[in-house]
């Protein structure tokens, strides 16, 4: 073989290079987008993990006829500003449930303010000088601590930063989203098969399809200026509430059914229609036993992401009042009512330290939530995906 | 059944051929499934030599093993050599891009791309540095639609998308655009089997035209074809060279009972 | 069975209809109390005092500049990663790159909010004055380059989708005539799929536009006629959030200012959905019917 090479091109080593700078460019923006996430997370995480442990003190109470009628005598005066101000409210009540302990001086835990939290863990605070020697004195005893933060996971929310809960707008988000749900889902199937199996191909269709596409892509916000007028101001339904809520994501999230159900059910090949009318049945008996049933995954996938995206949803619930303050746990659709993402909003426009670290750890469930929904739509995505 | 065996001037068959490409024990791989099995073939210059064989006998493969378009599919493996100009194209130190730059492709379905006429035929030579934007490139053009016989139907269009053109214009677009690169081996995979008969006759006519200047593989599934502008016929089955001749004697007089069934329409 | 089933897909019209008359009603009031001349011309928004003004102009900045950044992060980003994922990426990195992707889509903008906010704007400000350079703690950096991420997946995903459906034989037949793999992804792939990529753009526009809790949280609510990327600015979204959250009653100018912008944010978000839209048709169409 002889060495000369007939294929050898000069000009071909600069285009190779050309070449390989193109991948790695390509390759960058994907590295780009995996480090954000990445740097996202790691962000909200090391804001959010300290939210679940909040810090409690260890001191002499005084439950006496005095205490209970004006609860700032019952700490000494040295640790009465570590406490929280939701101690010194709920002590009074927490005394008359429970007789017992009157007259008695002991030793027990209770929440600390919300500084003290900040102290512990390093964040930024206001106390003073005095008050840092007082806590790392009681630091070095073990009478300060930070424990489990059961009343993030308890409670709704509180103007006292250590007495904030994320509960009541959990509960807000369940009510929401079951409006949402049952609106949003029968109607977004119905309309999939109407224009899927029934609509006949023209003109009106087309602009169906142009509207259902353009509705999917309005913005959010202008579902809510919608459901102000439609909602409240025309039907009169309470403000606040979970029913306007969920209404207002209801239309919205109504596209994206819509999109996702017609895609599952032009995905059952004709043969099983043909077979099914060959069998003498009629054309809703073919759709409701036949077609339906096989595009049913598709269309659950699809309303899943849908619905995340519903849950994660705040314009349209600032501008119908779902950012209202809410303290209990509501236990109605008409009552006023927030959801996770409006706590999270409003949480975030609070300057105490103790609200960052809340919004941060909300955050985590919230995303913990869709994750898991999007996640599941993946999953059954791939488990149903039917090669026909 | 007759062969209408071609009457306009077949290259001499002598002694004096040249070698253009040269296949030794060539095999190739589909992950676990061997498609080729040791192909050796000599192609000659300036010559038609048509691979004929029922589908999936391997005669596309093994027409995309010589210039490694088959690099292209994930899993492909090619053992043996393909040696053109004294070099095998497999080598190391060969770039497969250069491969391609020197053996151009026709496929079967027409595939312009979608830009303009000119765009069409001069994308190539520029960014193969064969000629600069300007009066050079014009001329390239001019000349490449004219030995594709296209230059009369669309000098007036040359701004417009090819995609435009019928099917049969377009694959004469296909061709131009070929030529265009200057390369020496064309290969053509089926090009005529989507066109229409008054299409197909005259890329037919075409291809024997073009033969002068380069040396032509063809993938035909139409005997009559291969019988009609081949200077060569190969006879593929299950992977493997039957039978390979000059097309005259593989048609009329084939050697092996299996190529004697093909043409005759036993099977296939 | 049949009028049931149409009913329910009337709703989706009733949907669009009722949006265009809720925040039209509204929005014709509002014009009513200031011209719609001045309203798209006039650069002072003085809603609080006595002889209010209400000219959008410093709005529609604010709105077009944050707009702008996102797309200068969202499009290279976007479009390069779905030619790596159409073009390079074997199915294994795919499979695990494209649910990346769509945790990016599915993180809640009050999330992407709050990161502009609390995480990024310091940020940036920081790094400025590092340089002596002085950064507001709104700008509209911070803001517009989050903007820009959550609009990555929406460029990429509908891209990506378009650029593998460009038919396999162009890339074929520009590699046969010995063209290397990016020679033939830039002069053959992407001019096919541009169509395509420009409504996916076009998607991204709109939704950058129509963005509302990344502005509210990062972004200022000071209408500010100025074209530095560090300056605080205002969006349409923001001020209609201001406008209806506010404590002024819900007939004042004020609060119909809200619906006004509502309303050039409807039809301007309209427009971008509806040439998307055909565009994408168009291409599908295209490639289906392709050639013969």
């Amino acid at each position: 073989m002889s060495t000369h090479n007939p294929f050898f091109d000069p000009t071909l080593k600069k285009r190779h290079l050309a070449d390989k700078i193109f991948k790695f460019v390509a390759l960058s923006a994907l590295l780009i987008a995996v480090s954000f996430l990445v740097i996202f997370f790691t962000d909200i995480i090391s804001k959010g993990l300290p939210s679940y442990k909040q810090a409690y003190v260890n001191l002499p109470v005084t439950y006496n006829k005095d205490t209970v009628a004006d609860s700032s005598y019952a700490i000494d005066e040295e640790h009465y500003e570590l406490v929280s101000r939701a101690w010194y409210r709920d002590m009074p009540m927490y005394a008359t449930a429970h007789p017992e302990v009157m007259n008695k001086t002991t030793k027990e835990w209770v929440l600390a303010d919300d500084e003290v939290d900040q102290y512990l863990k390093g964040h930024a605070h206001t106390l003073t000088d005095e008050q840092k020697v007082v806590v790392d004195k009681m630091i070095k005893e073990g009478s300060v601590e930070l424990q489990f933060n059961s009343i993030f996971f308890s409670t709704g929310d509180s103007k006292i930063p250590e007495n904030s809960g994320f509960l009541s707008s959990v509960v807000g988000s369940i009510l929401t989203i079951f409006i949402c749900i049952a609106f949003a889902f029968p109607i977004g199937v119905m309309s999939a098969i109407y224009l899927e199996e029934f609509a006949k191909q023209g003109k009106v269709s087309t602009f169906l399809e142009i509207n259902i596409n353009n509705l999917a892509a309005v913005p959010s916000i202008l579902f809510g200026l919608l459901g102000l007028a439609i909602f409240i101001n025309l039907f009169g339904m309470p403000r606040s509430s979970a029913l306007v809520g969920g209404l207002t994501l209801g239309l919205m999230t109504l596209p994206v059914i819509i999109v996702a159900g017609r895609t599952a059910l032009r995905s059952v090949p004709a043969s099983i229609r043909q077979a099914a009318y060959g069998l003498g049945l009629t054309k809703w008996q073919v759709v409701k036993d036949h077609v339906l049933p096989l595009g049913m995954p598709g269309i659950l996938t699809g309303s899943i992401i849908g619905i995340a995206r519903a849950m994660g949803e705040t314009a349209p619930l600032i501008i119908v009042g779902m950012i209202a303050f809410i303290p209990d746990i509501p236990t109605s659709f008409t009552q006023a009512s927030t959801v996770m993402p409006a706590q999270i909003f409003t949480w975030a426009g609070m300057p105490e330290g103790a609200y960052v670290e809340r919004v941060s750890g909300a955050i985590m469930i919230l995303l913990g939530v869709l994750l898991t929904m999007n996640a599941l739509a993946i999953y059954f995505r791939k488990k149903y995906e039917i090669k026909w | 059944m007759k062969f209408d065996i071609k009457t306009k001037a077949r290259t001499p068959i002598n002694a004096n051929r040249q070698i253009k490409v040269q296949s030794e024990d060539l095999k190739l791989w589909y992950g676990q499934k061997q498609a080729l099995f040791g192909i050796s073939m000599d192609i000659y210059k300036n010559s038609i030599t048509a691979l004929i064989g029922p589908s999936g006998c391997g005669k596309s493969t093994f027409l995309r093993c010589l210039n490694r378009m088959n690099d292209l599919i994930t899993g492909v493996n090619v053992d043996g050599k393909v040696i053109i100009d004294g070099k095998n194209i497999y080598d190391r130190d060969v770039d497969e891009v250069s491969v391609r730059k020197k053996i151009g492709m026709v496929f079967q379905q027409p595939n312009p791309f979608p830009k303009s006429i000119y765009e069409n035929v001069s994308y190539a030579p520029i960014k193969h540095g064969i000629v600069k934007k300007g009066s050079d490139c014009d001329e390239l053009v001019e000349n490449s639609l004219k030995s594709a016989g296209l230059w009369n139907e669309v000098k007036d269009i040359l701004k417009n998308p090819g995609t435009g053109l019928s099917g049969g214009q377009q694959q004469r677009l296909c061709i131009a655009r070929t030529i265009a690169v200057k390369p020496e081996v064309i290969l053509m995979d089926e090009p005529t089997s989507a066109l229409d008969p008054i299409s197909t006759e005259k890329i037919e006519e075409l291809m024997i035209e073009l033969r002068k200047d380069f040396t032509i593989i063809t993938v035909t599934h139409n005997m009559q074809q291969a019988a009609r502008v081949s200077d060569y016929t190969a006879f593929f089955h299950l992977g493997k060279l039957i039978e390979y001749a000059d097309t005259e004697s593989i048609f009329v007089n084939p050697k092996i009972k299996q190529t004697e069934d093909y043409i005759t329409g036993r099977f296939g | 069975m049949v009028w049931l089933l149409a009913g329910a897909t009337l709703i989706t019209t009733l949907t669009t209809v009722g949006i265009l008359f809720s925040i039209l009603f509204e929005a014709i009031e509002f014009f009513k109390v200031e011209s719609f001349w001045y309203f798209i011309t006039g650069t002072e928004w003085t809603p609080g005092v006595s002889d209010a003004k209400f000219g959008a102009v410093p709005i529609f900045t604010g709105t077009i500049i944050i707009t702008l950044i996102a797309l200068i992060v969202a499009v290279p980003i976007g479009i390069n990663i779905a030619i790596y994922l159409s073009e390079y990426a074997s199915g294994r990195v795919r499979d695990i790159a494209k649910p990346i992707i769509e945790t990016l889509a599915g993180i809640p903008t009050v999330v992407y909010g709050f990161f502009a906010a609390i995480t990024l704007a310091p940020f940036i400000v920081n790094v400025c004055a590092s340089f002596g350079v002085e950064a507001s703690f709104n700008n509209a950096l911070a803001s517009g380059v989050v903007m820009g991420i959550m609009i990555v997946p929406i460029i990429a995903s509908l891209s990506d989708d378009v650029i593998s459906s460009v038919p396999d034989h162009m890339r074929k037949g520009s590699l046969a005539l010995g063209m290397t793999k990016s020679e033939t992804i830039k002069f053959i792939v992407l001019p096919a799929a541009l169509p395509g990529i420009i409504s996916a753009v076009l998607l991204g526009i709109s939704r950058a536009i129509g963005e509302t809790m990344i502005v509210v949280m990062a972004a200022g609510l000071r209408p500010n006629l100025s074209f530095n990327p560090l300056d605080d600015m205002t969006t349409v979204t923001v001020k209609i959030v201001e406008a209806l959250t506010g404590d002024s009653s819900f007939d004042s100018p004020e609060t119909l200012s809200a619906f006004a912008l509502g309303l050039v944010l409807f039809v301007l978000t309209l427009l971008l959905n509806i040439v998307s839209v055909m565009m994408i048709r168009k291409f599908k169409e295209k490639y289906k019917s392709s050639n013969l």
